[in-house]
């Protein structure tokens, strides 16, 4: 087994490997690339296994950038170098190939994910504010955009979510949806600005203004910490029982997510999975292979109390905070006991600001939280509301601006 | 560039940081290529650490800037020392100095507050710049912080632009609280830090506790490793070790097993939350204490 000595020799490898980090999802520039070059042409001669070791780690630290590609670099690094050291060249043209697998769509998500690359662009719609705004569109606009369309919508947003039947109301449903999630977003977003008075004295500007007035400060400039935006965690249930509103709440959830980066979403059904990421991400293919990780299961049974054990455990500590708003989204028939449902809420609860629970059967007439489960949880929400319309989503505004 | 990260590691061994490969190898290609480094692990597991040894080792200034939520600017580069502006203001009243002089006496290097940042580059010898829990601080400070660490120039508009004397050595440490901007990421090279193993631990604990007894050091670092596998809020790191080691020491305890209420009374070096105190009871202290011991 050989690892070309000199920058030269090793060049050409090394465009090879990087070409096959990329192709497993890593973002590898021309710098690393060069860096990867002088590395190997740095490490001293000697024995190949030696030799590998250090290379080895260096590339490692040089290419992985968080902690899931620190972990798979290792059977990356022996996938191409060990084999193309052993089989030669025509083994590295077939492993050059070894893309993620492209996982066929489940139907859930074709709403709720940006079209495929034949079938157009790959932009999400419903997110960018109206283009023909002026130049300086602000947060007003968005937040009145918001507003008209829900009164232009008005019919829709009353209808029951079960009732829209025709592919173009879904479409138009599921538009309402994304553009209320942005709206709301906007809304939100605008707690940032700061206000005109203040608690501490802006000594830098002071100063540059009382330079007009011969170095007295007549003129004082204060500064406010403005205030914090919110933090917002989905927890959206996928489960069998939620089918037909699934799909609304996860275009409601993208729409959150795209572009705000202080929003968090999950979904569960028998198990928790972190979203946000697939969610966000503008290349539909990989956006695909993370969500279909979830699919596995889907339309199954609900283990609400064990999702949120899960999210407690694994997540929790770096999702919430003190300004953290927790929203779970789910019609709380659990087949776990409702003891540990209650013990798990309880555990969220100490983590965030605001529990809310979004229940699409309480928009029914007859629904009453009776539920074993429901009945468990009830103590330890915050707010406990209907979201069977898009109006009751665009409800959820007042809950946010109660912070 | 020196890649001998095995020489590396013996000299950090030296300075009382024991690193594992991968961790040196990053180390010594941060130093080679004079690239930032991004530490990400645990909470505990001697982040901070490391950018203390490595300044020792080099014999360079260490220079830390811890990052909070609402970190600016004006607390991180430099800050006019405004109340000594004032005061000059006022005494060239009297003498009659041109506003001109004035301004550009008050507006000179003796007024300005270097804080770490423009500190860091404005050193003869190159520091070690700690940039500590990158990810308390907002985005916008990390966009900030992009420039500063491409460029390794400060621009005061007063002054002009300040250009480095000397390249820190770039050292920065993640929680995972937020998730860090790829941009940065692309910026740094990359370390995850996990839990030590049993030997690694153990080797710590004896280079931190040179007077400990071998055999009270292995007890408890094998207690510790247990005690990470169960199910706890907040996971015990290192320097809860090295507090807790210290402790039986000093209270005189041989073997873990010999005295259960001293060793449950004890725990508080380790349990940090009330739930964790609460879910490790009096049994799985023994249980714990006696795979320790056997």
């Amino acid at each position: 087994m050989t690892i070309a000595g000199g920058a030269g020799a090793g060049a050409a490898q090394v465009v090879g490997f990087v070409r096959h980090l990329r192709l497993n999802g890593f973002t590898v520039g021309l710098p690393e690339a060069e860096a990867a070059c002088r590395l190997l042409a740095a490490v001293a001669p000697g024995d190949g296994v030696q030799r590998l070791r250090p290379v080895r780690l260096g590339l490692r630290s040089l290419t992985a950038r968080n902690r899931s590609e620190w972990d798979r670099f290792d059977s990356l690094f022996d996938a191409w170098w060990l084999e193309h050291a052993r089989r030669g060249e025509r083994r590295r043209q077939r492993l050059r190939h070894v893309a993620p697998e492209r996982p066929r769509r489940p139907a859930i998500w074709n709403s709720a994910l940006p079209q495929d690359r034949e079938q157009g662009s790959a932009e999400a719609p419903g997110i960018e504010t109206a283009p023909d705004d002026e130049g300086g569109a602000d947060v007003e606009t968005g937040e009145r955009r918001g507003r008209l369309v829900a009164s232009r919508r008005a019919a829709l947003l009353r209808t029951d979510l079960r009732r829209f039947s025709t592919p173009e109301e879904v479409a138009e449903a599921e538009a309402v949806a994304l553009r209320l999630a942005a709206a709301l977003r906007y809304r939100l977003s605008r707690r940032r600005v700061a206000a005109r008075k203040g608690k501490r004295l802006d000594l830098r500007r002071t100063i540059r203004r009382s330079l007009g007035h011969g170095g007295e400060p007549l003129e004082l400039a204060w500064r406010r910490r403005p205030d914090r935006p919110v933090r917002i965690v989905v927890l959206l249930d996928v489960s069998g029982s939620m089918q037909v509103y699934a799909r609304f709440f996860l275009l409601f959830l993208r729409g959150l997510v795209v572009g705000w980066g202080q929003a968090d979403g999950y979904l569960f059904h028998t198990r928790l999975v972190r979203v946000t990421d697939a969610l966000r991400n503008r290349d539909p293919g990989r956006a695909l292979s993370q969500l279909s990780l979830t699919a596995q299961g889907f339309g199954g049974g609900t283990r609400i109390a064990g999702a949120l054990a899960d999210f407690n455990d694994r997540h929790a500590r770096h999702a919430l905070d003190s300004r953290t708003v927790v929203i779970v989204m789910s019609d709380g028939y659990d087949t776990d006991p409702p003891e540990a449902l209650g013990r798990e809420l309880a555990r969220l609860k100490r983590r965030a600001r605001r529990l809310v629970w979004l229940n699409p059967l309480l928009g029914w007439r007859d629904y009453r939280p009776v539920a074993r489960g429901m009945a468990a949880a009830l103590p330890h929400l915050d707010a406990f509301a209907a979201a069977n319309t898009l109006q009751s989503l665009a409800a959820l505004e007042a809950e946010f601006a109660r912070i | 560039m020196d890649l001998d990260h095995k020489a590396l590691q013996a000299r950090l061994g030296g300075a009382g940081y024991v690193a594992e490969d991968a961790l040196a190898m990053a180390l010594c290609l941060s130093v080679g290529l004079q690239r930032p480094l991004l530490l990400e692990g645990e909470a505990g597991v001697g982040k901070t650490a490391v950018a203390k040894a490595l300044a020792e080792l080099q014999d360079a200034r260490l220079i830390r800037l811890q990052c909070y939520e609402g970190l600016d600017a004006g607390s991180t580069l430099y800050e006019w020392n405004y109340q000594r502006q004032l005061l000059a203001i006022k005494a060239h009243e009297r003498d009659g100095a041109s506003a001109a002089e004035v301004e550009s006496q008050i507006f000179s290097e003796a007024y300005l507050l270097r804080r770490p940042l423009l500190e860091a580059i404005s050193q003869d010898s190159p520091p070690v710049l700690l940039i500590d829990e990158i990810d308390r601080a907002d985005e916008e400070f990390e966009a900030f912080l992009l420039e500063i660490l491409s460029d390794f120039q400060v621009t005061v508009p007063e002054l002009g632009t300040i250009a480095a004397r000397s390249i820190p050595q770039v050292v920065l440490t993640s929680n995972g609280t937020r998730e860090l901007s790829d941009a940065l990421r692309r910026r740094c090279l990359y370390a995850w830090i996990d839990f030590p193993t049993a030997e690694k631990e153990l080797a710590i604990l004896q280079a931190r506790l040179p007077g400990i007894d071998a055999a009270l050091a292995g007890q408890a670092v094998r207690f510790v490793q247990g005690l990470r596998r169960e199910e706890l809020e907040k996971i015990p790191g290192i320097a809860e070790t090295l507090d807790w080691a210290a402790a039986l020491a000093g209270m005189a305890v041989d073997r873990l097993d010999s005295d259960p209420a001293a060793l449950q009374a004890s725990l508080i070096c380790l349990l940090k939350t009330r739930g964790d105190q609460q879910a490790v009871t009096r049994e799985v202290t023994a249980r714990l204490a006696g795979q320790a011991v056997g």
